[in-house]
C-alpha cells in the first residue's frame, strides 16, 4: 500500500495513467474526513491530494478565484473574507461529524461531494459557483473544461458533471469558483414552539416574499437547546430561523417586514449578527444533530414543502429516539437513527418521501454499514445504465474510487 | 459550412422513412412535403439553410420516445427544434435527417408556489412561464432577448442567460429538474421539486448541450418572486475605459446590481435614432445599471452608485424617477439591434465573454480590426457578467462582405478567448463557432468532450456537425493509450 502526495497536476498525471495501466485501484481524496463519504473504496493506493494547494488566481473585481483542489476551504474563505467576498454555497464543514477535527476539507473534497450549506436555497449549490475545472481523467489524461466567467455555454458543461462525482470520473486538480460579496450584516428571526408543519408552513411564507431570504430551518426543541447561543438553549423550544443578509438599511427594512409577516405564527425574536452567525454555523456544520456518537446519520433532499410530511412519515416508521432537523426552508433534512436500526433505516425512510420525489444519503455509518446499504439512492435502470456508461468514458480502467457511488461489477451482491 | 456527408441510401428511402415515422406520430404530426418542409430550413441564423428529410411533431413523450428508437434502428440523423430562434444554427437541418420539433408540447402542467416551481412542456415560451405566475408576484429569472418567442427547452438546451445573469444565473441555475429522451428511446428523468438532483450532475451535463446528447420532454424550473422594486441610472462617460473602470467599482464595493449593461457610441447612436429613450449623443460610452430588491435596499445602493459613478468621472447621470422612466432607459438598449438594422443593409452578431477587466483593450483593438476588414461595429455589452455583443454592419448584397463579416467575427472570438474569456456566452457554439472549438480548448479537451456523447449517443446521430470541428466515432474515441507499467515518479514522498 503506496500513499501519494502529488504536488502538480503532472504528478497527479503520472500517477493515475500507472494505475490505468496496470491497471491498480485508487482512493482519491482530499485527506479529509469528507473521505468516509460514500461507499467505502477498496484500493491498494491512496492518492491524496492536499499536498495540491495554493491559490492560483484571485481577481476581487472579477468576482474569480483559483485554487489547486487540495487547498483547504477555511484559507479559501480567509482570503477572500480580506476582500469581504465569500463563497456564496458556504460549504459545511463535516469533520466533526465525521469524527475529525474542523478546518480539514479542501476545496477538492467540498466539490467532489457538493456539499452546500444553508444559503443554497438563495444562492445555488457548489455546482453553480464553479466556473472551470482542471482535472486528469480515469484515462490519465489532463483536461481543462468551463473557464474563468460567470457566462459561458462553449462546449458541455462538464464543471457540473465533476461536481458531486466523488473523484470517480476524474481527478480534479484546479477549480476555479465564483467569488460574491460578503453581506456586511445579518441577522436572524427565531419564531419560537412552532411544531414542524407549522414551522415549514412559516419558512415557505417567507421564502414567498421579496424579502429575500437567505437561509431558513427548523430546529426541534431538542436539537435547539445544544446550540451555543443562550437565548436558543434556554427557550426549551423549538426554533425555526429565518436569516437576512445585506447591507444595514435593507436588513433592517427586511427584518422588519418580515418580523411582521412572521408574528401571525408565533413569537419572534431576534439574533443579531453574532449570534446570528454562531446558529447559522451550527445547522451549517450539523453541529447540533445528535451527541449520540455513533448515531447513524442521514441527508435527505425532498421538496421544501414536504418537509415536515416526510419528517411525520420517518417518525412513524422508526423508533423514537431518532433526531431530526430540517434546513433549506424544509427541504434538506438531517437525520440521525440509533447505530442498531435494522438496515439503518434506508427502507423505511426511501419510502417516506417517495410519493414526492428526492433524494437520501447515509452520511455518517461505519464501513461495514455503508458496504452494505445503498449509500446514494438508487435510481431508474436506465439512469444507472447511463451513469454506468459515463463512468466508463471517463475512467474506462475503473481505477478511480471504484464502487464510492455504486457497487462495482466484481463486488459480491450483498 | 461544412456538414456531415448526406447518406444516399436514406436520401433514396424518403418516402419509406416518412411512412414508417407516420406509423409511429400519426396524421399531420409527420410532414414530408417538400414545400412545407421548406419553414423548417433554418433557425435564427439564416446564413445557413437546409431542407431536412421530414419533419416530426410528436405530442407525446412515448412519441419522442418511438421515433428516436425508430431513428436509432434506421441510422437516420435527428435535429431536435424548440422555436427556432437559435443564432448559432443549434437547429440547422440536416438533408438526411428528421427534425424533430417540440411545438406539441406547449402546456404548463403545474404551477407549485408553496415549492416555488413550474412543471411545463419543453414547447412553452419562456414568457409565457413568467406571465404565469405573475398573479402571485413571482417570475422565472432567465430573460433572453427572444424571450416572447424562444422554448422553455431550447432555453435548456441551449443553456440561455439574459441581462440579469450575474446576479440571478443562466438556465442551468435555474432549472430544478428535465425529462428527457435518449437516442435509444430511453426515458431519464433528472432531478425534480427538490434541490440538487443527486447522482452524477446529469442534468447540468444536459443543460447547454445544445441537443447532441438527448431531447427533453419536461422542465421543472424554480420561480422567484419579484424584486420589490426595480430603478435604474444612467449614467455617460467620455470613454468606455471609465466606464469599464466604473463596473469593477461598483462590484468592488460589494453591489451586484440585477442588471448592468454597456452601449458603445456607434450603438448609442443608433438607438436613439431609433426609440428616442433620451440617451445623451456626447458621450462615448453609456451604463445602464439597475437595482433591484427591497426599497430601502434600492435607495440605499442607487445612492452608492451614484457617487460611484461621479468619482469615475461621469458626464451625465440620470436615475429614474418612474418605472416609465426606468422602462424608457430600457427601451433603447432593448431596441439595440433592430436600431442597428435601420443603418445597415445587415448584421452580425457576435456573442463571447471576456473577465471585464479587459474591456477596454477588447474595445480598442475591435475598432482597428473593424478597419482592417473595411465593416462598421457598434458595441452592447452585459457589463456585469462579460458578455460582449459586438454588431458587424455589412451588406450581403455585396460580394465577399458576409465572408469578411464573418471573418471580422472570428477574429473578435479569438480575442476574447486570448484575454481569458470564451466563444459564446449565450448564443451557443452549433455550426456558427464550431470550427474555432480548437482555439479554446486543446484537442484533450474536445475528445474527452465528446465522449461524454458516446454515453448518450454511441452511434453519433443526434444533432451531428454542431459543437464539434472533428467528428470521431466513439470506438476510436475509447481506445486507451497504455503506458508502460512501472510506478510512478519513485521519488515522491509517501507514507
Amino acid at each position: 500500500m503506496t500513499v501519494y502526495h502529488p504536488e502538480t497536476t503532472e504528478q497527479v498525471c503520472e500517477v493515475v495513467a500507472w494505475a490505468a495501466a496496470a491497471p491498480v485501484p485508487l482512493r482519491v481524496h482530499g485527506g479529509s474526513a469528507l473521505c468516509r463519504l460514500g461507499r467505502p473504496v477498496i484500493a491498494e493506493h491512496d492518492l491524496v491530494l492536499s499536498t495540491l494547494r495554493g491559490i492560483l488566481l484571485y481577481e476581487p473585481e472579477e468576482l474569480v478565484l483559483a485554487a489547486a483542489a487540495g487547498s483547504r476551504v477555511v484559507e479559501i474563505e480567509a482570503r477572500l473574507a480580506r476582500n469581504n467576498q465569500m463563497l456564496a454555497f458556504e460549504p459545511p464543514d463535516l469533520g466533526p461529524l465525521l469524527g475529525a477535527p474542523a478546518g480539514q476539507a479542501t476545496l477538492g473534497d467540498i466539490v467532489d461531494a457538493n456539499l452546500s450549506g444553508p444559503r443554497r436555497v438563495k444562492a445555488g449549490a457548489v455546482r453553480d459557483h464553479i466556473l472551470g475545472v482542471k482535472v486528469v481523467t480515469g484515462r490519465g489524461e489532463v483536461i481543462k473544461a468551463g473557464g474563468r466567467v460567470v457566462k459561458n455555454v462553449t462546449g458541455y458543461d462538464l464543471p457540473k458533471l465533476m461536481t458531486g462525482a466523488f473523484g470517480t470520473l476524474s481527478v480534479l486538480t484546479e477549480i476555479t469558483v465564483k467569488a460574491v460579496p460578503a453581506a456586511p450584516e445579518t441577522n436572524t428571526l427565531v419564531v419560537t414552539g412552532l411544531d414542524a408543519p407549522a414551522a415549514v408552513r412559516a419558512l415557505t411564507t417567507a421564502l414567498q416574499t421579496p424579502h429575500d431570504v437567505s437561509a431558513a430551518a427548523y430546529l426541534p426543541a431538542a436539537v435547539a437547546q445544544r446550540s451555543s447561543v443562550d437565548s436558543l438553549a434556554a427557550a426549551g423550544e423549538s426554533a425555526t430561523l429565518v436569516r437576512v443578509e445585506g447591507f444595514g438599511p435593507s436588513v433592517a427594512a427586511r427584518s422588519a417586514a418580515l418580523r411582521a409577516i412572521l408574528e401571525s405564527a408565533g413569537s419572534v425574536q431576534a439574533l443579531e449578527t453574532d449570534d446570528s452567525k454562531r446558529v447559522w454555523r451550527e445547522v451549517r456544520d450539523v453541529a447540533l444533530l445528535t451527541t449520540d456518537q455513533d448515531a447513524l446519520v442521514w441527508r435527505i433532499s425532498v421538496p421544501p414543502a414536504a418537509g415536515a410530511e416526510v419528517l411525520a412519515a420517518i417518525g412513524a416508521a422508526l423508533p423514537k429516539s431518532v433526531e431530526s432537523f430540517l434546513d433549506w426552508g424544509g427541504g434538506l433534512i438531517w437525520l440521525a437513527v440509533p447505530a442498531d436500526t435494522p438496515g439503518a433505516g434506508a427502507r423505511p425512510i426511501r419510502a417516506a418521501f417517495a410519493p414526492f420525489g428526492g433524494h437520501a444519503t447515509l452520511v455518517r455509518a461505519p464501513d461495514s454499514v455503508r458496504m452494505v446499504e445503498e449509500v446514494f439512492q438508487p435510481t431508474s435502470a436506465a439512469l444507472a445504465a447511463l451513469t454506468d456508461r459515463i463512468k466508463t468514458q471517463f475512467d474506462p480502467s475503473h481505477v478511480l474510487n471504484p464502487g464510492r457511488v455504486r457497487a462495482t461489477a466484481s463486488e459480491i451482491p450483498a | 459550412m461544412r456538414m456531415p456527408t448526406p447518406n444516399d441510401g436514406l436520401l433514396q428511402r424518403r418516402s419509406e422513412i416518412v411512412d414508417r415515422l407516420r406509423g409511429v406520430v400519426p396524421g399531420p404530426g409527420v410532414i414530408g412535403e417538400r414545400d412545407l418542409l421548406r419553414a423548417y430550413e433554418c433557425d435564427g441564423l439564416t446564413a445557413y439553410r437546409q431542407v431536412p428529410l421530414a419533419v416530426v411533431l410528436p405530442s407525446t413523450t412515448a412519441q419522442v420516445s418511438d421515433t428516436l428508437r425508430l431513428c436509432q434502428e434506421m441510422g437516420l440523423k435527428v435535429v431536435p427544434r424548440g422555436a427556432g430562434t437559435s443564432l448559432s444554427g443549434g437547429a440547422l437541418p440536416l438533408a438526411d435527417g428528421i427534425v424533430l420539433g417540440l411545438s406539441k408540447f406547449n402546456r404548463i402542467l403545474d404551477i407549485d408556489y408553496d415549492n416555488r416551481c413550474v412543471v411545463a412542456q419543453p414547447g412553452v415560451t419562456n414568457l409565457a412561464i413568467s406571465q404565469a405566475v405573475t398573479e402571485r408576484g413571482f417570475y422565472y429569472a432567465p430573460d433572453p432577448s427572444s424571450q416572447i418567442a424562444c422554448t422553455i427547452g431550447g432555453n435548456v438546451a441551449e443553456n440561455a442567460g439574459g441581462v440579469h445573469c450575474l446576479k440571478y444565473g443562466l438556465t442551468t441555475n435555474n432549472v430544478l429538474g428535465v425529462e428527457v429522451v435518449l437516442m435509444s428511446g430511453e426515458v431519464v428523468r433528472l432531478g425534480g421539486r427538490h434541490l440538487d438532483a443527486g447522482g452524477y450532475d446529469v442534468l447540468g451535463a444536459v443543460t447547454g448541450s445544445e441537443g447532441l446528447l438527448g431531447v427533453i420532454t419536461e422542465v421543472t424550473v424554480r420561480i422567484l418572486p419579484k424584486p420589490a422594486t426595480a430603478r435604474a441610472v444612467l449614467v455617460g462617460f467620455p470613454t468606455s475605459r471609465q466606464a469599464g473602470d466604473c463596473v469593477a467599482a461598483i462590484i468592488a464595493a460589494g453591489i451586484i446590481p440585477g442588471g448592468m449593461e454597456m452601449m458603445d457610441g456607434p450603438a448609442i447612436r443608433a438607438a436613439e435614432d431609433f426609440v428616442k429613450a433620451g440617451y445623451p449623443l456626447d458621450v462615448d460610452a453609456l451604463l445602464i445599471v439597475e437595482l433591484d430588491g427591497p426599497e430601502a435596499e434600492v435607495d440605499h445602493l442607487i445612492g452608492e452608485v451614484e457617487s460611484i459613478a461621479r468619482q469615475q468621472g461621469a458626464v451625465s447621470l440620470r436615475v429614474s424617477q418612474s418605472e416609465e422612466e426606468r422602462l424608457t432607459f430600457w427601451a433603447g438598449r432593448k431596441a439595440a439591434f433592430p436600431a442597428v438594422g435601420r443603418i445597415s443593409p445587415d448584421y452580425y452578431c457576435m456573442d463571447g465573454t471576456i473577465p471585464r477587466g479587459r474591456l477596454p483593450e477588447v474595445l480598442t483593438r475591435t475598432s482597428e480590426l473593424s478597419e482592417t476588414y473595411g465593416l462598421r461595429v457598434a458595441n452592447v455589452f452585459h457589463a456585469g457578467d462579460g458578455n460582449l455583443h459586438p454588431l458587424i454592419l455589412y451588406d450581403a448584397n455585396v460580394p465577399d462582405e458576409l465572408e469578411r463579416a464573418e471573418q471580422f467575427g472570428a477574429d473578435i472570438l479569438k480575442l476574447c478567448v486570448d484575454v481569458g474569456g470564451v466563444l459564446t456566452g449565450e448564443h451557443g457554439v452549433g455550426v456558427e463557432k464550431r470550427d474555432l472549438m480548437e482555439y479554446q480548448f486543446e484537442a484533450a479537451d474536445l475528445e474527452q468532450q465528446q465522449r461524454l456523447k458516446c454515453a448518450f449517443d454511441p452511434d453519433g446521430l443526434l444533432n451531428p456537425g454542431k459543437m464539434f470541428p472533428k467528428l470521431h466515432r466513439c470506438a476510436e474515441l475509447g481506445r486507451m493509450h497504455v503506458r508502460g507499467g512501472k510506478l510512478p515518479f519513485p521519488d515522491l514522498p509517501r507514507f
